[in-house]
């Protein structure tokens, strides 16, 4: 587990919210998904299967309940990716 | 925002779309008058938007069944199939089920949806894992979540996309439940199932089959989409519905694997709700009789959608990928679509409207579900007022 790893994993998931959004926010760690970024549930699920690749990891959709800012995602991702 | 706040938020949403006055969703039909017909408000429709796709609504086969079974057996069987609700006729329907797809076993649910849930929540549990096609029903996702396995999608009958998944899955493809549907039901179009058996049997997994909307379409005798592939016995699990092709309401399961019994003792579905109603197991055992030997039903139900796909295709336009009885044309916009669904309308013609999210890659759909009742003037007319309701979209 290294911080650049982490670091990584969520500059690249601001990176894609911000063009699957085609938002003006400034996307952060502590954007909320939903309620200012008003991605829809399809988008995220889509968002996810993009991520799953870029990583070659298995992220599991029901563990996104958990889920509502950047940052939550990002630490979701780091655990399947870095946990085992 | 308190609950009842949501709700409203949701309605607002819904009324943005779709101004007062237009009840494009759960619209009355106030008189039916066959299987192609009906009344909406005083109009008389042509029904374009049902899944009654071998047009046995009215068989008198099936209306005799239910109406002797009403008058023996009553209305209702009040109480679960763990309980008092497993009659003669439920039992029968099982044993005709099994028969029909040369399966030791089979287990009908109260409606199709249970089905779904029942089979699923019944074969995984926490630990476990899913591995979904994205276009996926709302029963195969909502039997998913309650499951509590894990849920991976493959991107829409993408075998490469589906591969790569099971691949990074490794050792966990044990426990591993892989879903398809025999014909999707947005855009029609149906699974490569040689590709998803041949990885199943590269990889490992257990496949289940839906059926739902393929039950009397494909295949000689209407098995579906394990029957015209001829990869029957190839599939673990085959679930379907009542609501389509046989004209009632229900669910069933059928496997070769004995353990498919066992899914009585454990899934709530199919324990905790009243089992269907004697009317309903006689009407879609009528139905299944006529389904096995009516080869000249699904003649004429894909004369008629080969017809109106062609016809639509020829106007410019966009479908999903196969002809099929479920022809949907796909729209940018959800105001293009709600228009074309008004025109449509009012042209006395009655066609599912989906808008997003339901509707895949954020398209909405004008869909219509073709019936082997539907003579060859009607779907005419409908192709003719499609063609000059082109511009619209």
């Amino acid at each position: 587990m290294t911080e650049s790893n982490y670091n990584e994993i969520t500059s690249l998931l601001c990176d894609r919210l911000s063009t699957l959004t085609n938002s003006n926010i400034e996307i952060t760690p502590d954007t909320n998904l939903i309620s200012q970024l008003s991605i829809d549930s399809i988008k995220l699920l889509n968002l996810i299967m993009e991520i799953e690749d870029t990583f070659d990891v298995s992220i599991p959709i029901n563990a996104l309940a958990d889920v509502q800012t950047v940052r939550e995602l990002a630490d979701l991702v780091y655990k399947i990716k870095f946990a085992s | 925002m308190n609950l009842l706040e949501k709700l409203d938020a949701a309605a607002a949403a819904r009324k943005a779309l779709l101004p007062d006055g237009v009840g494009a969703f759960g619209i009355p039909i106030e008189e039916v008058y066959s299987a192609t017909e009906a009344r909406i408000g005083d109009r008389r429709v042509l029904l374009l938007g049902t899944n009654n796709y071998l047009g046995l609504t009215f068989a008198p086969e099936c209306i005799r069944a239910a109406h002797e079974a009403i008058d023996n057996e009553g209305t209702g069987t009040t109480g679960s199939r763990m309980a008092n609700g497993s009659y003669s006729g439920h039992r029968a329907l099982e044993r005709e089920f099994a028969d029909f797809y040369q399966c030791n076993s089979s287990i009908v649910f109260t409606t199709g949806y249970q089905a779904n849930l029942g089979t699923i929540t019944g074969l995984v549990g926490p630990g476990d894992t899913v591995l979904i096609d994205g276009d996926s029903h709302a029963s195969i996702y909502d039997g998913c979540i309650l499951s509590g396995a894990d849920i991976i999608r493959f991107k829409h009958n993408d075998m490469i996309d589906m591969e790569k998944r099971l691949h990074r899955l490794g050792s966990r493809v044990e426990t591993t439940l892989i879903i398809a549907e025999g014909i999707y039901s947005m855009l029609g179009d149906q699974a490569p199932l040689a590709e998803i058996v041949k990885l199943k049997n590269t990889y490992g997994g257990t496949l289940l089959l839906d059926e739902a909307h393929s039950l009397g379409v494909l295949g000689e005798t209407g098995q579906g989409l394990v029957e015209k592939t001829g990869l029957l016995k190839d599939v673990d699990f085959i679930t379907g519905t009542f609501s389509k092709s046989l004209c009632s309401i229900g669910g069933f399961c059928v496997s070769n694997h004995p353990q498919l019994n066992q899914l009585r003792y454990v899934s709530h579905p199919y324990i905790f709700t009243a089992s269907p109603s004697p009317a309903t197991i006689a009407s879609t055992r009528a139905a299944l009789e006529l389904l096995r030997k009516g080869n000249h039903l699904r003649t004429q139900l894909w004369h008629n959608c080969i017809q109106l796909y062609t016809r639509l295709k020829d106007a410019g336009y966009v479908l999903g990928p196969d002809p099929g009885p479920v022809i949907a044309a796909i729209v940018d916009t959800p105001q293009q679509a709600l228009l074309l669904w008004q025109k449509l309308l009012e042209n006395n013609i009655y066609v599912n409207l989906i808008l997003p999210p339901a509707a895949p890659e954020g398209k909405s759909l004008v869909r219509c579900s073709v019936n082997a009742a539907h003579t060859y003037e009607q779907i005419q007319y409908v192709g003719d007022v499609f063609s000059r309701l082109r511009s619209l979209t």
